[in-house]
């Protein structure tokens, strides 16, 4: 079954604080991946390769680089996920 | 029809012996930070490495392989004029013919070995490994030669603060010899083709025109290669340990090709390798040194007795291509 809005959000903190060690609490749908959460490229990619298994969608490397927000990639996997 | 009478080889093949070469000269990141915007912090925290060595003039490709080599040959308790073959891999030798291999053999006394160069960037040690083992196997060569050989600074973008830090020079060398047991597991390996773009020159020599381009350098694109690295070489590393028949918890040592630490870290927990396996991270003082990276890490896990004679290993190469190449050795 397809995952909400609020769902892939939780999922996506849970991820970001595995792999970034950033409170669940601080992943917000406004707030950066690289200005807000220091999540950097190359962490960016384990969050979207953790992302894909999570929530069963591929997000191909050129699309990695347009999301911007934990927004960005909530919208994304809401719209591409089976 | 006549009958071809065949070869004889051994019943199997092992490394006998390692050695590396670092060239003399230690450039820190307060040197790359002269060309570039970026900072100490900022390199270490994107690829581990704090230092790297850059070859002099006289530090050729085929002076640093020689050094290389002779240790490994004393270290496999041989003398040059045994080595029935020599296989030179590196992507910086820029005299395309003759290979350096025949200098190479010449210049360490063998006695007119085969001597040849291979081209598979970062995957060039395991793929002549591969040959390697196969020879000695078939019996066409008794004691083969493997060198991994770069002078990466010479294809370096000094302004590209992407991959300004991360390439260093050097040279590693093993032997391979007959051995009574499989000491060099079945390769895992093959090529990517579609995925040329990501790992490249960025100018083809006959392209090339100093007032217009700057000279040729290595570019990537540090994402697609960082998640193909990570999470399909993991795949890849996996496979060799499950045609070796080897675990996990039966490996002592794992020795990735030295990319980038974070490249490395990832690949332990995608792996999820035990705590007690030593993992190669020759990369923070040797930087990115492609086809040399393996057998380098290699010598130096055995010298500083991380490691020791006997201890199980895995090895993985891959790179532009992109290509690679994984498989469980014993080491020497």
């Amino acid at each position: 079954m397809a995952a909400t809005q609020e769902e892939i959000v939780a999922g996506l903190a849970e991820i970001v604080n595995e792999i970034a060690g950033i409170p669940v609490e601080d992943v917000q749908l406004d707030k950066s991946f690289t200005d807000d959460l220091d999540v950097d490229s190359l962490s960016m990619v384990e969050v979207v390769v953790a992302a894909e298994e999570r929530f069963d969608v591929k997000i191909p490397d050129d699309d990695v680089k347009n999301l911007k927000t934990v927004g960005d990639a909530a919208s994304y996997i809401l719209k591409h996920q089976d | 029809m006549s009958k071809i009478k065949p070869s004889k080889g051994a019943p199997y093949a092992k490394i006998m012996g390692v050695g590396g070469y670092r060239p003399t000269r230690v450039v820190p990141n307060e040197v790359i930070l002269e060309t570039i915007d970026s900072s100490d912090e900022w390199i270490r925290s994107r690829s581990g490495i704090a230092t790297r060595h850059w070859a002099s003039d006289q530090e050729t490709v085929a002076a640093m392989s020689i050094e290389a080599s002779g240790k490994a040959i004393a270290d496999a308790g041989l003398t040059a004029d045994k080595i029935g073959a020599v296989i030179v891999s590196t992507v910086s030798h820029f005299k395309q013919t003759p290979a350096v291999a025949t200098e190479i053999a010449d210049k360490l006394g063998t006695r007119k070995a085969a001597a040849f160069d291979i081209s598979a960037g970062c995957a060039g040690f395991g793929y002549a490994l591969t040959l390697a083992k196969g020879m000695v196997v078939e019996g066409s060569s008794e004691y083969v030669l493997v060198i991994g050989v770069e002078r990466l600074s010479d294809l370096t973008d000094l302004e590209d603060r992407a991959t300004a830090f991360l390439f260093g020079d050097g040279a590693g060398a093993v032997v391979v010899g007959p051995s009574d047991e499989p000491h060099i597991g079945p390769t895992v390996w093959g090529s990517e083709g579609d995925k040329s773009e990501t790992i490249k020159q960025t100018v083809a020599w006959t392209e090339y025109d100093s007032a217009v381009h700057k000279f040729p350098a290595i570019t990537q694109e540090g994402q697609a290669v960082f998640r193909w690295a990570v999470f399909e070489m993991a795949k890849v590393a996996q496979q060799a340990l499950d045609a070796a028949g080897i675990s996990a918890d039966d490996l002592d040592v794992f020795i990735p090709h030295q990319a980038n630490m974070r490249i490395i870290d990832s690949m332990v927990k995608t792996l999820k390798l035990p705590e007690h396996v030593t993992v190669a991270r020759d990369i923070e003082t040797t930087g990115n040194t492609s086809a040399a990276s393996i057998p380098l890490a290699m010598e130096r896990l055995l010298a500083t007795g991380e490691a020791k004679s006997g201890d199980t290993a895995l090895v993985i190469g891959f790179g532009a291509g992109l290509v690679y190449a994984a498989s469980v050795v014993t080491l020497p």
